[in-house]
């Protein structure tokens, strides 16, 4: 269990404490007033370089970590995999390495394959690797940016802040997660983040996309939909993941909407306090009814616009704290 | 004495061993009062001042003098808090250190304004807040108030007004509360 990020690499949420996870949502918190400010730049990590590889196709990850970079004053390498040697054959490690003699200070990891990132930070220990998504294991900061929306919007109903209420909103909160939870990384950092902070976590779908070893997971599985969605004060829809081949695990998308989408129907049984939540990119209209995405109860945009401040304090305590020598 | 040992181990980050009480919180007020009047005396414009105060140490010090100048002049002084530790140059060396709220909600283009804080050292903490107040807007000028200016300049940076000027040895630490001025001596070696 580690206590802080501060100088290490961020692979998964699943080895975080409470306390790691606080501190990361607290400083998240300074970042939003920076976001704020008509110039929403400050110097932290000026003369650092950051590269960001993105071996699998992402809009608002690799956008967000990017604004986040540059908002630090750090300098971005951003490798277009589609357009570089990887398409020729180079390996992974060469890839790796060829960055690393330009020198860098960290990488933004985003790979198909699990376990990717933590391969990375093995060939170069001197960098600090952040996981951007790695094949079915772990999405981090989308992990982290779901808690701190839920954070921030709970604080707000209760006239406090975040940096106030700390965990203390976690404690009991009943988060249900929806759809197709054996191919998401997403819902593996959901549950670790949301577990750790003093969350209940249950997760509802059919048998087909449950992971197999969901039994050793800290979540009840749901029986009854309907019920779950009468009891969550969180509900997180996941996207139904095509391109993983989630189409052979379900008789038929339009089945799966009918047992496991969030219908408008379905939506009626949430109580009104009830927060929407959705990693994107939406199959509208497959999990998610268009119409319910767009209701006041869904903070779908709210998680996109925290993805900036979350991804700053992400990348300011892993590669700020880090002990690499500054020209001496 | 036992209930100020608290905000004492808090302000110098855990390490502080006091060694003697150097002001008193009447002390602190007097002097601020005494600082609230010099700034009246030195702008004759109140209408463009502000006052900026750094996190954490400097933001009682800040209140306080904002609302004795309110007093003495009658007229609106804004007050912001800066937190500055995203514009420090020794982020790398030094462990990061917890991050508070930045609050400045006005522009400060054609200000005066008078940046507070606790204790003078290095001056690097005022380098750091020069740089992020242009980031507001371009200030018609910049002055400084602390409580204490224990010296050990490192940089060309001087104060305008000064609660207590204490002249120190640099393995001694200096901490200044609202309510008084301690000084002692640092338990862990800091850089």
């Amino acid at each position: 269990m580690l206590d802080t990020i501060r100088g290490s690499n961020l692979l998964t949420l699943a080895d975080l404490s409470r306390d790691a996870l606080v501190e990361v949502l607290d400083t998240a918190e300074s970042f939003v007033e920076v976001n704020q400010r008509a110039i929403k730049k400050v110097p932290t990590l000026k003369g650092r370089v950051v590269a960001s590889l993105f071996y699998e196709e992402s809009t608002r990850t690799r956008l967000s970590f990017e604004t986040a970079a540059k908002r630090l004053s750090a300098d971005v390498l951003s490798l277009a995999v589609a357009s570089s040697s990887v398409k020729k054959g180079e390996s992974l490690r060469d890839t790796i390495a060829t960055i690393d003699a330009l020198g860098i200070d960290g990488v933004i990891m985003r790979h198909q394959s699990s376990g990717a990132a933590q391969q990375v930070s093995r060939y170069v220990p001197h960098v600090r690797v952040i996981n951007a998504g790695d094949g079915l294991h772990q999405h981090p900061t989308q992990g982290l940016l779901d808690a701190f929306s839920v954070r921030q919007v709970l604080a707000q109903r209760r006239g406090t802040t975040g940096l106030e209420s700390g965990s203390e909103l976690f404690q009991g909160l009943r988060v249900l997660l929806v759809g197709d939870i054996r191919h998401s990384r997403v819902a593996r950092s959901d549950i670790a983040a949301f577990c750790a902070l003093g969350a209940e976590v249950r997760v509802a779908a059919p048998g087909t996309l449950l992971p197999d070893e969901i039994a050793q997971w800290p979540v009840t599985v749901s029986q009854n939909f309907d019920e779950a969605l009468e009891w969550a004060d969180v509900v997180g829809l996941l996207r139904l993941q095509r391109e993983r081949g989630t189409g052979s695990f379900v008789p038929s998308l339009s089945e799966f909407t009918a047992t496991y989408g969030l219908t408008v129907e379905r939506a009626r049984r949430l109580r009104p306090s009830t927060l929407i939540m959705h990693p994107g990119p939406m199959n509208r209209g497959v999990e998610i009814d268009s119409r319910v995405a767009d209701l006041p109860a869904a903070i779908i945009t709210r998680q996109v616009t925290n993805g900036v401040p979350i991804r700053m304090a992400v990348l300011y305590l892993t590669i700020a704290g880090s002990s690499v020598e500054v020209g001496q | 004495m036992t209930s100020s040992n608290e905000p004492l181990a808090r302000n110098a980050g855990g390490g502080f061993v006091e060694k003697s009480r150097l002001l008193g919180a009447d002390d602190i007020q007097r002097a601020l009062r005494r600082m609230a009047h010099e700034i009246v005396e030195r702008n004759t414009d109140l209408s463009r001042l502000s006052i900026i105060g750094l996190q954490k140490g400097g933001e009682p010090f800040a209140v306080t003098l904002a609302a004795n100048l309110r007093e003495i002049s009658g007229a609106q002084i804004p007050l912001g808090l800066l937190d500055v530790t995203f514009y420090r140059d020794d982020l790398a060396s030094n462990p990061v250190p917890t991050t508070s709220a930045t609050q400045i909600d006005h522009d400060l283009t054609d200000r005066t304004i008078v940046v507070v804080d606790d204790v003078l050292y290095t001056g690097r903490t005022i380098r750091a807040a020069l740089n992020a107040l242009s980031d507001w807007g371009r200030p018609r000028s910049v002055q400084l108030a602390v409580m204490v200016d224990r010296g050990h300049r490192e940089l060309p940076i001087r104060p305008d007004y000064v609660g207590k000027n204490l002249p120190t040895a640099q393995s001694e630490a200096i901490v200044a509360t609202i309510e008084g001025v301690w000084i002692g001596s640092l338990g862990e070696q800091h850089a």
